[in-house]
């Protein structure tokens, strides 16, 4: 058996005229965590979906656990747990009668001690009787990430499940997720938080259908041969306007009280921060973030160049 | 473990899930058995075929006995209400324009005289028959009503102007629904229209509210089979069909006295078929559907047909030929037949194959239809 949990190449999606997915090639390792990375229609969640078989592959091929995509849809349905974008669980069910559907159609037994400790492991016991409708943004999650485990999938594909709700929630859920992964579980997981993706082993970035780059956090900022330097003292923001303007400098970003100057050409950047600012600041050399990094990578590739907030 | 019993699983998790939804939408869930008392006592004591007490003006230029007697009898006929006198034609003509009155009796002045010379005057009625089905009984009855009604009036030395008898004695026999009471039909008929609107619409919304919901793509997600989404869907909702049979059933025989004479076994086959049949339709409708509106608009455009080409509203072999080819392929016109065959007529099922074969053809093809248009996928 493969040691890849997905190994899928050339995957196409096209919807009339539109190319969603424009031959994107994965190859994950089982008990990894992938974050999934891209800005909104880039096709991430059109990937997700052709990779657990609900949506069928315009072009391309491959497997999931082993299993091809194309054609042993309901093996993989069996042995991944996918977490939708949106909330998908039943709003008029109660927590309980949410997991106790999902335990039936897994044929889980006994029935009612799964169920309970899948409610205690997420600290969803006191809410069990709520119905899924009636609870915030960060126990709805909670509620899904539960339904989506309780079989004990070998893959988790979660789609963006951190939107929405609120840093403690994120980091619960974060700590959750790494629980799972030192269980041996495959995470694969779409995200806008860099904080996030930082928390993954590898990172796969796709923009307007197609793979963009993909490695390590280190690997990607250094491929994007970003420069960044921190730029503090009194009312710097003063600066901003002045850098921006100046060739060799891609981008200048608030942080606090600082400023970030980015761009790929070191000495320029040196020689511009000084020419536009005065002896009141201090500037450093600093890691640059994922986001410059991936902006970069974006302009040189000529695709979308707005900046992300 | 075997694949049956996976399958049993499956089917049952979506039963139960489908149980508590139905149970915890309380709007619906009390329509479902509000509609057909809703619909019973609408119906059942609201249409009447063969309508009587109409309001009627009387023109009358004379009074004399035998213009009483006449009058009288059509009171009597139950027919006409006679509920004003009128001096003017202009008037009664205005009457009958603005429907205040369904018909107009007219009795010119020197009728009796001429009657009493054999000269045959002439008595008008006029109808309003902008609704044929209104007016066309009491039309249709007047000159029997009058004729008879002299007849006992013309003694003595009037004997003379008495009709003679018909050459020839015409006699009717109005059978099954000897007094054509209204009821009769309507009730049994009832059973099927109430059962095709309610289970029709409720599996019609049943996957495309999951759709509209964004818990389709959870569904679609985990593995359960399209057939198993269906006959788990679909089953509780037979439960409700067979409640609401129940319901209709015994306000036939409690509210509405209709007569019960053939056997209760195939009327409920008949009830079991057609259900699935409505069920499997539905579920069929919310397939192609891709929202709840669009599933209650194709519910209304199944509806509507089967109620006026079914012969539930109107005479079925009243109707063009084509009209009644697409009535024979609607499930409720072999239902109709069915329940009024068994009810009224004492039917069986060796008498009703025909209608039973049809109905489960139906059945059969909706199912098949059903399947073939589940997307297992988003696509």
């Amino acid at each position: 058996m493969s040691a890849l949990a997905i190994d899928v190449t050339g995957l196409v999606k096209r919807f009339g005229d539109k190319i969603a997915v424009d031959g994107v090639d994965i190859h994950m390792p089982k008990g990894e965590v992938w974050g999934f990375l891209g800005p909104n229609g880039s096709g991430k969640t059109t990937t997700i979906r052709m990779i657990c078989g609900l949506l069928r592959a315009s072009a391309g091929e491959g497997t999931c656990l082993g299993y091809d995509i194309a054609r042993e849809a309901d093996q993989i349905k069996m042995s991944t747990g996918y977490m939708t974008q949106k909330f998908s669980f039943w709003n008029d069910l109660t927590i309980r009668e949410n997991l106790e559907f999902v335990a039936r159609l897994y044929r889980m037994t006994p029935l009612r001690q799964r169920v309970d400790e899948t409610l205690e492991t997420l600290g969803l016991t006191d809410r069990q009787h709520q119905q899924a409708g009636a609870l915030s943004g960060g126990w709805k999650q909670r509620l899904a990430l539960a339904a989506v485990t309780m079989h004990a999938p070998k893959l988790l594909l979660l789609d963006e499940p951190t939107s929405g709700v609120d840093p403690q929630a994120r980091r619960d859920f974060w700590d959750e997720i790494h629980r799972l992964s030192t269980n041996g579980i495959t995470v694969l997981v779409s995200t806008h938080y860099m904080d996030e993706a930082e928390r993954c082993d590898h990172i796969v970035y796709l923009a307007n259908g197609k793979l963009l780059t993909e490695g390590r956090v280190a690997d990607i900022i250094q491929e994007s041969g970003l420069v960044t330097f921190r730029v503090e003292g009194d009312s710097v923001r003063r600066f901003a306007g002045a850098l921006q303007q100046l060739d060799g400098v891609d981008h200048v970003s608030y942080f606090g009280n600082a400023l970030l100057v980015s761009g790929t050409q070191r000495e320029i950047i040196e020689h511009a921060v000084e020419a536009a600012t005065d002896a009141s600041v201090r500037w450093q050399e600093v890691r640059p973030s994922l986001d410059d990094a991936f902006i970069a990578l974006m302009a040189r590739a000529g695709g979308d160049r707005r900046v992300h907030a | 473990m075997t694949m049956g019993s996976d399958t049993f699983a499956r089917i049952s998790a979506i039963f139960l899930k489908e149980l508590v939804q139905m149970r915890r939408d309380r709007l619906t869930f009390a329509m479902m058995f509000a509609i057909p008392v809703l619909q019973l006592v609408l119906f059942g004591y609201a249409i009447n075929t063969d309508p009587k007490g109409l309001p009627t003006a009387v023109h009358v230029e004379e009074q004399t006995p035998i213009v009483r007697t006449l009058l009288q009898a059509l009171e009597t006929s139950q027919y006409y209400d006679l509920v004003m006198q009128t001096d003017d034609p202009r008037k009664s003509a205005a009457l009958l324009a603005r429907g205040e009155v369904a018909f107009v009796v007219s009795i010119p002045a020197g009728f009796t005289e001429q009657l009493i010379r054999g000269e045959r005057p002439q008595l008008l009625i006029e109808a309003d028959a902008s609704d044929p089905a209104a007016a066309s009984n009491a039309i249709a009855r007047a000159d029997a009503i009058l004729t008879s009604a002299l007849r006992h009036d013309l003694t003595g030395a009037l004997k003379s102007l008495n009709p003679g008898p018909n050459p020839f004695e015409l006699i009717t026999h109005a059978k099954y629904n000897p007094e054509g009471i209204t009821q009769y039909n309507i009730v049994p008929g009832l059973l099927g229209v109430i059962l095709t609107m309610t289970l029709v619409m409720i599996t019609a919304m049943a996957m495309t509210r999951e759709a509209e919901r964004g818990t389709l793509e959870n569904l679609l997600a985990m593995p359960v089979q399209p057939l198993e989404v269906m006959i788990g869907k679909i089953t509780p909702y037979v439960t409700v069909g067979a409640v609401q049979t129940l319901v209709i059933l015994v306000a036939a025989r409690y509210l509405f006295a209709v007569p019960f004479i053939g056997a209760i076994w195939p009327l409920l086959l008949g009830v079991v078929i057609f259900v699935l049949a409505n069920l499997a339709l539905g579920f069929t409708f919310s397939t192609i559907a891709s929202s709840q509106m669009q599933a209650m608009q194709l519910t209304f455009f199944f509806f509507l047909p089967s109620l006026l080409l079914s012969g539930f509203m109107f005479p079925f072999r009243g109707m063009p030929h084509w009209a009644q080819w697409i009535g024979e392929v609607l499930p409720l016109t072999h239902f109709l037949r069915i329940v009024r065959g068994v009810m009224l007529k004492g039917s069986t099922l060796v008498d009703l194959h025909v209608d039973f074969l049809a109905m489960t053809a139906f059945a059969l093809a909706a199912v098949i239809v059903a399947m073939l248009q589940y997307r297992q996928t988003l696509d």
